[in-house]
C-alpha cells in the first residue's frame, strides 16, 4: 500500500479525477484504511471549493474609464 | 476597418469589458489592464473575423487566452535557472492541527477557511509565481482540462500535473502565510464577516 504521504501528494488529483486508474485506485485503497487521511481528503475536496467559491473580482471605476478610454482610441484610429 | 465597423466594434467591446478583466484579474493579476488591452487590441485588428456577435464573448475569451499563453509560455518553458523552494509534503491540513489556533474548536480547519473573506483569495493566488498560478486558475475556475493547458503550452500532460501539483501545495502555504501576515489566526470565525 501507499505511503500517506504518497497518498496525500495525489489527493487534489484523486478528487479532481486526474490520476491514471492504478493511481486511483492506490489512493482510493489507502483512503479506505487510513483514518488521518480521510481527514487530509476531506479538507482537500473543502480547499477546492474554497478556492473557486472566491468572488469574481470587480472591473474598478478607474480602470473602466482607462480601458472605455484605450477603445476610443482604438475607434479614432479609423476616422 | 470602416468607421461603422469601428463603432459596431467599439459597442460589442465595451459589452465585454467587466468580464474579460474579471477573467484577467484571475489569470494574471497586476498585469489584468495591460492584458485586456492586449486582448482589445488583437480583438480589433481580427474584428472582421467575428460572424456572429453572438459569439462575442467566446471569441474575446480565446483571445485573451492566447495574450495569457504568449506572455508566460518564455516563463513557463524557461529552464530553471535555481533550486526551487522543495516543498515535499506540505499539508495545510496538518499544519492547521499542529498548530490548533482555536484549540477549544473542534472544527478547527472549517474555522480557518471561514476567517478569509472571499476576495483574499485572489491576493493569495496573487503570491503564487504564474507558472503555477496560471494552470491552477484555468483548470479549477475556468473549467480547461488538464490536456487543453497542455496544448495551451505545447508541453505534456503529465507537466501540467506536476505544474498543478506544485501549484495546489504553494496555494496550500501561501493561505497559512497570508493569514498569519493578516492576524487571521486571531480572529474568532465570524468576525469579518
Amino acid at each position: 500500500m501507499i505511503s500517506c504521504a504518497e497518498a496525500v501528494s495525489h489527493l487534489w488529483g484523486y478528487l479532481a479525477d486526474e490520476l491514471d486508474g492504478v493511481d486511483h485506485e492506490q489512493v482510493e485503497e489507502h483512503l479506505a484504511v487510513c483514518r488521518r487521511c480521510c481527514g487530509e481528503a476531506e479538507f482537500a475536496g473543502l480547499l477546492r471549493t474554497f478556492m473557486t467559491s472566491a468572488t469574481q473580482p470587480k472591473l474598478p471605476a478607474d480602470v473602466e474609464s482607462r480601458l472605455l478610454g484605450f477603445l476610443d482610441s482604438l475607434e479614432k484610429e479609423v476616422t | 476597418m470602416s468607421e461603422e465597423a469601428g463603432t459596431r466594434f467599439t459597442t460589442v467591446a465595451r459589452e465585454q469589458l467587466p468580464w474579460l478583466y474579471s477573467l484577467a484579474r484571475r489569470l494574471v493579476g497586476a498585469d489584468a489592464e495591460d492584458a485586456v488591452q492586449e486582448c482589445l487590441t488583437r480583438a480589433y485588428r481580427g474584428f472582421s473575423g467575428l460572424r456572429d456577435e453572438q459569439a462575442a464573448p467566446a471569441w474575446f475569451r480565446q483571445i485573451l487566452l492566447n495574450c495569457v499563453r504568449e506572455r508566460y509560455r518564455k516563463q513557463i518553458n524557461r529552464p530553471r535557472e535555481e533550486p526551487e523552494d522543495p516543498l515535499p509534503d506540505y499539508s495545510l491540513f496538518r499544519k492547521i492541527a499542529d498548530v490548533d489556533p482555536w484549540p477549544y474548536s473542534d472544527s478547527v480547519h472549517l474555522d480557518f477557511l471561514a476567517t478569509f473573506d472571499k476576495a483574499d483569495v485572489w491576493d493569495v493566488l496573487d503570491r503564487i509565481n504564474p507558472k503555477y498560478r496560471v494552470p491552477l486558475v484555468l483548470v479549477h475556475m475556468e473549467g480547461l482540462s488538464t490536456s487543453q493547458v497542455a496544448r495551451m503550452f505545447s508541453v505534456a500532460q503529465g507537466t501540467v500535473l506536476s505544474w498543478l501539483h506544485r501549484g495546489r501545495k504553494l496555494f496550500e502555504r501561501e493561505l497559512w502565510d497570508y493569514a498569519t501576515e493578516h492576524n487571521l489566526l486571531k480572529t474568532s470565525k465570524g468576525d469579518r464577516q
